[in-house]
């Protein structure tokens, strides 16, 4: 019976399910292929192949600078996310205090908050305190911003760690602080690379938190934008390219990382909300 | 209620050579009363075992003397120190875990070497020792393996050996064989008392199965809602349990509730003269002590009574004869052997057998 209709209903739905998937990833196909299309972005289809907009791109200055500048904050991004999270995570997991539940809430709400509340406050406050804006308030930006990420991800990873573990460390004369850096570290690594590539690609591809805070340095996706103004120009397919590249890289790595940190369990709250920074 | 006062001669014998001594602990979680004002000594090199249900206290008090929980009253002192206000990894205790807790990320050798290595015990030292503790738990063609490569005995004898590793003074046995299979367990018993002969630690052993209780400890505790009910050897805990849950938790029991008047016991169908004063009263008399009486023949400290039977358990060895005396008691009978039996029967037991109870 239940092969019978959906085999009557499978020609719409692979319909639809293409007319989807066409809608999402066609555009990314078209950018990939005018990336080595001879005559630019006009011209339908594209005839003559080259490598020119590749080779005009790694000569790019500009274009490298603001890839370094993206590096160096995500890197930053990550170890500062990473390192509050890692105590948020715990406070969460062992401790019982006052408030407890709102602290909670408080530390993933960045998660949902519009980049562009996140952006303006921290830009208030950067104006507040002072501080010039540059690639250093960029790096808190996103820092203190993807902590609610680290806090998911290795909360996830103390809920799911045998308690017994840290008792046996004691248990066998491991100081607490000893019991800390060789068993509970250790059990958190996978969450912790996760966590890490993950923080690192929203950090990459961060717009609208960055455009608030930025200074003189641009980055990457600032960079490519400021571009877009000027039209496009087979160079930015050719970038693009390249970033789809590294970032299906990094997200297939990430999966697989989950995946096994996690031992098949649900995604929890990070699948969506993960999208709007 | 609390039969710990009906034993002190057991608590006075150890008196001399306490390892551990329990001086009136508490444990209260909440509003509820997990331990309730327990004293109990450990002799070294002493097998002690703590039995009791679910829910009785008594991995509350392993976990108090390792260190994990804080009494909420009293103190834990071992050879005249006081331990109860140690951290877990300044006491000269190792417990070997109900899920053994092996560190999944080291190899076995890794894992028994861990307790030598956070105390920076030198490198030459720590591989002759690791050897020795995987030796005594002979698992040294494992030491490169990741605990989730081992079955459950194995990992079970890594816990063993990453805790004796340490030469703790007391070990802590937390439920330890109740993973295994049946067969796996009896033969990890033998083990585990040859290896507590041989190397003459203390055990404090953890477990709800009374069977395993009685084949391996010198002494027994048994705790019953927090408290201690009895503190025997298992046959004196067997042969004259203090109470009737006593009795009825350690092996089968009959309890015969009756009353004495005027010199004469009468539970039911059952009546014997006991120069007691009058009241009620509670025997427990075992299954093996009655016998059927194939002659009629009774001595004067026997009693004699005619019951039919209403079901027979076989049992291998023995059969479980279910008894009707009458007045509506039934008796448990264990005999040898011998073949379906029907009908009405003459039974005896002798009186010593029939153990006087507390509620």
């Amino acid at each position: 019976m239940t092969a019978n209709s959906s085999t009557r209903r499978a020609p719409f739905l692979a319909l639809y399910a293409t007319l989807v998937f066409g809608f999402i990833y066609l555009p990314i196909v078209v950018l990939i292929l005018y990336s080595f299309n001879r005559d630019g972005v006009g011209g339908f289809p594209p005839r003559h192949l080259t490598l020119n907009w590749y080779a005009q791109l790694f000569a790019d200055s500009a274009i490298w600078d603001s890839v370094l500048n993206s590096l160096i904050v995500a890197a930053g991004s990550v170890l500062l996310a990473l390192t509050l999270g890692l105590l948020a995570a715990l406070a969460l997991d062992r401790a019982d205090f006052p408030g407890k539940a709102l602290f909670r809430r408080l530390v993933l709400l960045p998660l949902i908050l519009p980049g562009i509340i996140t952006g303006l406050s921290l830009l208030m406050f950067a104006v507040f305190a002072g501080m010039p804006l540059s690639l250093f308030t960029v790096f808190l930006g996103h820092g203190t911003a993807l902590i609610s990420v680290a806090t998911t991800e290795l909360f996830a990873g103390l809920q799911k760690m045998d308690r017994a573990q840290e008792e046996a460390s004691l248990d066998l004369g491991a100081t607490p602080w000893q019991t800390f850096w060789r068993i509970t570290l250790p059990n958190l690594k996978l969450s912790l690379i996760a966590a890490g590539l993950l923080i690192f690609t929203l950090s990459t591809d961060e717009i609208a938190v960055t455009f608030f805070l930025i200074g003189r340095d641009n980055t990457l996706p600032l960079e490519i934008w400021g571009r877009l103004r000027r039209g496009i120009t087979p160079e930015i397919n050719a970038v693009s390219t390249l970033i789809f590249a590294v970032s299906v890289g990094l997200i297939v790595i990430w999966y697989h990382l989950r995946a096994r940190s996690l031992g098949g369990r649900s995604q929890e709250l990070l699948e969506t909300p993960g999208e709007s920074s | 209620m609390s039969a710990s006062a009906a034993n002190p001669p057991e608590q006075s014998t150890t008196d001399g050579a306490a390892l551990l001594e329990v001086r009136n602990v508490a444990k209260r979680f909440g509003a509820l009363d997990v331990l309730k004002n327990i004293s109990l000594n450990i002799a070294s090199g002493e097998f002690l075992t703590l039995l009791g249900e679910s829910g009785s206290g008594k991995t509350t008090l392993l976990r108090l003397i390792a260190g994990f929980e804080q009494p909420s009253a009293g103190e834990i002192w071992m050879v005249g120190e006081r331990l109860d206000i140690l951290p877990p990894y300044k006491r000269r205790v190792n417990t070997v875990f109900q899920n053994y807790a092996l560190f999944p990320h080291l190899s076995a050798r890794d894992n028994v070497a861990f307790g030598l290595r956070v105390k920076n015990t030198p490198a030459s030292e720590i591989s002759g020792r690791v050897e020795e503790a995987l030796g005594m738990v002979k698992m040294q063609g494992f030491a490169a393996a990741r605990p989730c490569k081992l079955s459950g005995g194995q990992q079970q004898r890594i816990a063993l050996a990453r805790a004796l590793v340490n030469r703790p003074q007391l070990l802590l046995l937390d439920e330890p064989l109740s993973a295994l299979d049946a067969n796996l367990r009896k033969q990890m018993q033998s083990e585990l008392k040859s290896l507590q002969r041989e190397i003459g630690i203390t055990f404090l052993f953890v477990t709800h199965d009374q069977e395993e209780a009685m084949a391996l400890s010198d002494r027994i505790a048994l705790l019953r809602d927090g408290a201690l009910e009895q503190v025997a050897p298992p046959r004196e805990i067997y042969a004259h349990p203090a109470t009737a849950y006593t009795a009825q938790f350690i092996g089968q029991t009959n309890l015969l509730r009756g009353e004495i008047r005027g010199s004469i016991a009468t539970c039911g169908a059952l009546r014997w003269p006991l120069e007691e004063t009058d009241g009620p009263v509670i025997f427990s008399l075992r299954p093996e002590a009655i016998r059927i009486c194939a002659d009629g023949k009774r001595q004067t400290n026997e009693v004699k009574c005619r019951g039919s039977i209403r079901q027979q358990l076989y049992g291998g060895s023995s059969e479980l004869l279910e008894v009707d005396c009458g007045s509506g008691q039934t008796l448990r009978v264990r005999i040898p052997a011998c073949g379906p039996l029907t009908g009405e029967h003459e039974f005896i037991f002798s009186l010593a057998d029939a153990v006087r109870v507390q509620e």
